[in-house]
């Protein structure tokens, strides 16, 4: 079995397809039209930018190739994470790139290294695919998480002030909250762990097959990744709603509702 | 006087660092037990600010509290705030039923050493004038005023030693509000040191009642009120606020805050 090779015709006749969603935009009166050839745009710009650093990278396979070509992949995934939610704070962003760098990092190195057993440790077919899956979920759960952390801090505040006049610490007054937020940054992991293979074959493994790998094995490496992914996106929730937590509530056990600013009003501020 | 204050705060000072504006000038107060004050003043004056900041619930832009003579450690905080205790404006409900909600402070740590007892809950509800059926009752069907109520037992309950009442009966009826009022003077009745309060009134006449001192918050500004209530009790002691050079100042930089918005503080 052999991997039937596209020609950029091949794509363009599938880049057709997106007058589907513009001729419906334009029927049901979505106004989406801008916005659909922009994202259109996106997908073939960056994944053909893409293919082209991977093709790169992986003929210059050195450590100081791969190594920049994580971090700038793990510090956007650092920006997309801080920027769900309406209200946020300063220093989510330096939150949410600690967080995710740190969970992503250790969960793809147990990974790669004592899993997968790769060698050299950085070689780019399995250290860059294998992070760029972990990083993709682990950045879902930690903007979902803070999201849902900075909304219910806000919905509770009388009740987290009145915790905290009793006499509650820091933690009791937010525990609540922080328990939600971190069910919240877990469910869709938890979701697609409970429908894969059964509703949706995810795109490593589909990959895996076309490329001629038997499912059996394509199968393995995918169970090895949903675990990496579900205890990264874990970790990096947590993660980042603890850092979250302790912005908004001080060592002398008090509430800093004052931090937490609405979205708008801050890039106001900061532009 | 060789008395302790149970409270102390040494010219604290509140800035709202967002707006640029003072929300309490520098202020000295003492609060010794069997002291019963009274602050008026008009909506926005800093009497909330003034009791969040006693209850050390914001940060200070300056100045000290302390308590029984001593500064309040990080780590005491939760029990400074056991034994001085806030009670907000509105009251905050929590999911279940009231008891629940009376429950709800025995399950933080600063509490381990008490343990919910319904047979007190009862009464103070009978007291509060609710019937027997109110510990049952779903706490988000109370209204304003029940709530209200529900959250004054919670803190009695408790057994504090000091009270921070911000219009703790605002939200009441007439009459509920008087037996409101009868609660928290059971509770200053009992206990076997004095016990003190801050009642927070818009309603004069309440003042009245329930302050053997009576003070007053103007823009940040807290000083003895002018009535002759205060006069000839022993407790007329030191509540000034420190006459800062620019307190004028500071009250024409309230009108003009819209000018001040570009101030650098009120970066974030």
């Amino acid at each position: 079995m052999t991997l039937l090779n596209l020609s950029l015709l091949d794509v363009a006749l599938a880049a057709l397809l997106i007058v589907v969603n513009g001729a419906l935009s334009l029927a049901l009166k979505l106004d989406l039209e801008r916005k659909l050839a922009w994202a259109a745009a996106r997908t073939v710009v960056q994944l053909l930018a893409i293919g082209y650093v991977l093709g790169w990278v992986f003929s210059h396979a050195r450590w100081y190739v791969v190594l920049p070509l994580i971090s700038v992949m793990t510090l956007i995934a650092g920006f997309a994470g801080a920027g769900r939610g309406t209200r946020t704070y300063r220093g989510q962003r330096v939150d949410s790139i600690l967080s995710i760098w740190a969970s992503s990092w250790l969960i793809a190195a147990v990974g790669l290294f004592a899993v997968i057993g790769i060698h050299p440790w950085y070689e780019p077919q399995y250290a860059i695919p294998i992070l760029g899956m972990i990083l993709g979920n682990t950045l879902t759960g930690v903007s979902l998480g803070v999201e849902r952390m900075t909304e219910a801090l806000t919905a509770r505040r009388d009740r987290v002030e009145m915790a905290l006049a009793l006499g509650a610490t820091r933690w009791e007054a937010a525990q609540d909250a922080a328990r939600d937020a971190v069910r919240a940054g877990m469910i869709p992991t938890l979701n697609q762990m409970a429908v894969v293979g059964v509703v949706s074959l995810p795109g490593m493994m589909t990959g895996q097959v076309l490329a001629g790998q038997s499912p059996l094995q394509a199968v393995r490496y995918q169970i090895v990744i949903m675990f990496l992914i579900a205890a990264s996106s874990a970790l990096g929730t947590v993660g980042a709603v603890l850092l979250t937590w302790r912005r908004l509530f001080s060592a002398e056990h008090r509430f800093l509702a004052a931090r937490l600013v609405e979205r708008t009003r801050a890039a106001r501020q900061a532009g | 006087m060789t008395l302790t204050p149970i409270v102390q705060a040494h010219g604290i000072a509140r800035r709202d660092a967002l707006r640029g504006t003072t929300l309490l000038q520098p202020t000295d107060f003492a609060l010794y037990g069997g002291d019963q004050v009274a602050i008026t003043g008009p909506s926005g004056a800093g009497k909330s600010v003034l009791l969040r900041a006693l209850a050390l619930l914001d940060p200070l832009s300056s100045g000290s509290v302390r308590w029984r003579g001593r500064p309040v450690t990080r780590a005491a905080i939760p029990l400074y705030r056991r034994e001085i205790a806030y009670v907000r404006q509105r009251a905050a409900i929590l999911d279940g039923t009231v008891e629940d909600n009376l429950r709800y402070p025995y399950s933080l740590r600063v509490y381990r050493d008490l343990r919910f007892d319904r047979g007190v809950a009862r009464e103070l509800a009978a007291h509060a004038g609710r019937g027997a059926d109110f510990l049952e009752r779903d706490a988000s069907d109370l209204s304003g005023g029940e709530a209200q109520l529900m959250a004054l037992i919670r803190v009695l309950q408790l057994q504090p030693q000091a009270l921070l009442l911000d219009e703790p009966t605002a939200s009441l009826d007439p009459e509920s509000a008087l037996a409101g009022e009868a609660l928290i003077r059971a509770w200053f009745a009992q206990g076997t040191s004095p016990r003190a309060w801050v009642w927070i009134s818009h309603d004069t006449a309440q003042a009245q009642r329930v302050g053997t001192r009576q003070l007053t918050m103007r823009a940040g500004v807290l000083s003895e009120a002018a009535t002759p209530a205060a006069a000839g009790t022993a407790s007329a002691r030191e509540a000034t606020t420190q006459d800062p050079p620019d307190a004028q100042h500071t009250r024409e930089v309230r009108d003009t805050r819209t000018a001040r918005g570009i101030d650098k503080e009120s970066t974030r």
